[in-house]
């Protein structure tokens, strides 16, 4: 063990030397504008700070790795209790910083326990009993849960506009699931489509007064439509291709909106966009012209809530919608055409599946549902620009998915629990948000490329497994 | 004619900005067959340390443009190179045999990462660089319009060239050159015949983020302003330009560069300033569609 000491001493200081060589410039010097020129001051003090956790980070990572548990803890222990304690650092960030470097020691250490007692308890026969009953019942309990949530106590405007935030992103991880998820298409552009719903939805209402339910359908062809027109050309392309081009479309509708002010009004968006009505009835204090309100309808005296508790169970069905089509599709010849192309393409065409063809499907089901979320979006907001539509979102969809573990379908709830609720709840971690987020997919494809729930029922079995012992 | 040649000159300015970039993308997609997402931000990088580079110089009062010019291009080269080699090092190598979208999604990560990073630690607002060289001189003059050539530009141009000549010399004739073209044409053989695989890869990696820092400073020198996310509309726009000329092809990369440089200031000359970007991308499309290996490229066999 000794001998290993100063090897791990000597690959903590280059890993810290190459952090202080990447940090120099970009944090070292922190450039501002002072009137017409631009100047900078030292951030020396907070680069070191940073390295100096950076090379303890790494050796606590390495103990662990050697299988010295408890000096690794120790350090692990010490880093976060330092990063904890009431020291005067330069900013908040590097407390954040040092106790992350600690706690992640402490998971390093604890991590092949902790896998090695999950693994036994799987296999232990109560174990393997508790886990089916609980995967049996998880979703059905969080169902309840989601559809008895705008009664509950806790549940006031702040709750529910973030509830009816986070079933948006659910909808549409659950719709990019089947493009990527499913088909194995990676797809960077997925916000175009949701855009088209939106703009649909906003330009069919304010011009010609259709109505939210009227429109919905349209909005979900249109934006099919486009996933054809865009797909057509380029699902005959390899995997990456196909990225990098829908990631060019993302951007091309963004910028044919943000251009074409005749059309979508340029950077100053649409407003005044109408709610979803309940037959007819609107959902407001006083209804315009030939229509009547809800309270007026029903008798129920008139509250501010209500509209956002209809339009959260609108999203709610919707998003149960999208769901039950992606399970259902998946038994049906076209969903496991999808997943065997994702497996092996060349198999399939040997086996006389069309692939243009049947990712064509997949990108047009997958650009639909975000059809649909954007109109339902645009019903929310009533007001939207291009501003909503940026290369961002797209990622963010995408990271849901990805952390989600692609192609299981509660992953995306927790996903979108995870990188959409937590944000908001903590809002002073805001700036840090994206960071983490690039952070979270290099480390989830690098640790745990399978996501979040790594495990997936199969949707098929060659030979039907029997019930345990 | 004037205003076609001063198009002109401008367009050729851009091209080779974008086809240094584009270097980057076609040497590591000729290795390991990906496409490296975050090379726009490694451009981005370089571009905000040359910025940083030319303060720092100009607070120790070292006058001489050339000077400071030449400390800067290789201070910037070789810092921007530690993140290539960071990026290959922890968000790709890892990857290596696992499915096939993973390095994509890590690299999509990286760009995120590396984009708020630098928000985070310099701002978001538009940095000014300053005009560090100016003038230049009149080439012709016809129809009332002056044709000019700034220095800038010739500095531009010289620097491509030189940087293009060399490198292609030491893809030609270097070992490391050689075991670049083993790894690309074979790695498990390569490796079999003494060829150190993962040194090789890095190299690449450092010399594609070499080369993009080498374009960050010219785009801080032309335009003179940087923000964190110049990375993205360049990165795409120069993968373009590996594309259309082929990728995994080096004279692709800078013909494509150059093409989508003309494409671009074309459009934006005589047709429409707001859809220029989008006619990049739909040359992007078009390439893809009718003609998937490029200019310069070999059809790719498919093996099983």
């Amino acid at each position: 063990m000794e001998a290993r000491l100063p090897s791990m001493l000597k690959d903590a200081a280059m890993t810290a030397l190459v952090a202080a060589a990447l940090g120099i410039f970009i944090v070292g010097f922190r450039t501002y504008d002072v009137g017409k020129g631009l100047t900078f001051d030292f951030q020396f003090v907070e680069l070191g700070i940073a390295v100096v956790t950076i090379f303890f980070g790494r050796l606590g990572l390495q103990l662990a790795s050697v299988g010295l548990k408890w000096p690794a803890f120790l350090l692990g222990t010490v880093l976060g209790a330092i990063g904890a304690a009431p020291l005067r650092l330069p900013s908040t960030f590097l407390h954040w910083f040092i106790v992350l470097a600690g706690v992640l020691i402490v998971l390093r250490t604890i991590w092949p326990w902790a896998n090695e007692t999950m693994a036994s308890v799987r296999q232990s026969p109560r174990g393997a009993a508790y886990g089916r009953y609980f995967a049996k019942w998880f979703g059905a309990g969080l169902l309840a849960l989601a559809i008895l949530m705008p009664f509950a106590p806790f549940a006031d405007q702040k709750t529910m506009d973030l509830a009816v935030l986070i079933l948006t992103y659910v909808m549409l991880g659950w719709g990019l699931n089947i493009v990527v998820g499913l088909a194995g298409l990676l797809d960077l552009g997925y916000v175009a489509f949701y855009a088209v719903g939106a703009y649909s939805y906003a330009l069919l209402s304010t011009q010609y007064g259709l109505g939210f339910w009227s429109v919905l359908p349209l909005a979900g062809m249109m934006a099919a439509a486009f996933g054809l027109m865009l797909g057509f050309p380029v699902l005959r392309l390899r995997g990456d291709y196909l990225a990098i081009v829908t990631m060019g479309f993302g951007e091309i509708i963004r910028l044919v909106l943000l251009n074409w002010v005749d059309l979508s009004n340029g950077p100053a968006g649409i407003g005044s966009i109408p709610g979803p009505t309940l037959f007819g009835a609107v959902f407001a204090e006083t209804a315009p012209a030939g229509k009547q309100t809800f309270a007026e309808m029903t008798g129920i005296p008139f509250s501010s809530n209500q509209r956002l508790i209809y339009l959260y169970y609108i999203i709610l069905m919707l998003a149960l919608v999208t769901n039950f089509f992606t399970q259902r599709v998946r038994r049906l010849p076209v969903g496991r055409a999808w997943e065997a192309l994702r497996e092996d393409e060349t198999a399939c065409k040997a086996l006389g599946i069309n692939p243009t063809n049947t990712k064509l499907t997949a990108f047009a089901v997958g650009a639909m549902f975000a059809g649909f979320a954007g109109s339902f979006f645009a019903a929310k907001q009533r007001f939207i620009s291009p501003e909503s539509f940026t290369f961002i979102e797209s990622a963010i969809i995408l990271a849901i998915v990805v952390l989600g573990g692609m192609g299981s379908q509660i992953g995306v709830v927790l996903a979108a629990v995870l990188l959409i609720g937590l944000p908001e709840w903590f809002r002073d971690l805001g700036a840090y948000r994206m960071v983490v987020f690039g952070l979270a997919m290099v480390l989830i494809m690098v640790f745990r490329p399978r996501g979040l729930i790594a495990h997936r029922e199969p949707s098929v079995r060659l030979h039907p497994v029997r019930a345990g012992p | 004619m004037a205003y076609f040649s001063q198009q002109l000159i401008n367009a050729v300015t851009l091209g080779a900005i974008y086809g240094l970039i584009a270097i980057g993308y076609t040497m590591v997609y000729g290795i390991i067959g990906m496409i490296n997402f975050a090379h726009g931000e490694v451009f981005m990088i370089g571009a905000f340390i040359s910025l940083i580079g030319f303060l720092i110089c100009a607070a120790l009062g070292i006058s001489s443009v050339p000077v400071s010019i030449v400390l800067v291009l290789l201070m910037a080269m070789a810092f921007t190179a530690v993140y290539g080699w960071t990026i290959e090092r922890t968000a790709y190598r890892p990857l290596r045999g696992s499915f096939k979208l993973a390095p994509l999604i890590s690299a999509i990560g990286v760009s995120i990462l590396l984009q708020n990073y630098v928000q985070l630690a310099q701002g978001a607002r538009p940095k000014p660089g300053g005009q560090i060289v100016q003038g230049g001189f009149t080439l012709f003059s016809a129809d009332g319009f002056d044709v000019r050539v700034t220095w800038l530009q010739i500095i531009i141009w010289v620097v491509t060239v030189a940087l293009m000549a060399g490198f292609s010399w030491l893809i030609a004739a270097t070992p490391l050159g050689r075991q670049q073209r083993a790894c690309e044409q074979d790695m498990k053989m390569a490796a079999l015949l003494g060829v150190n695989v993962d040194r090789t890869i890095s190299l690449t990696f450092v010399m594609g983020a070499a080369l993009a820092a080498v374009a960050g400073m010219m785009f801080l020198m032309y335009y003179g302003v940087v923000d964190f996310f110049i990375g993205f509309l360049a990165g795409l726009k120069a993968f373009t330009a590996a594309v259309l000329g082929g990728i995994g092809s080096l004279p692709g990369a800078m013909l494509g560069g150059l093409l989508i440089g003309l494409i671009e200031v074309f459009w934006a000359g005589y047709f429409s300033s707001e859809y220029k970007d989008v006619a990049a991308f739909a040359i992007l499309v078009l390439v893809l569609i009718f003609r998937p290996s490029g200019l310069l490229g070999r059809p790719e066999i498919e093996k099983v």
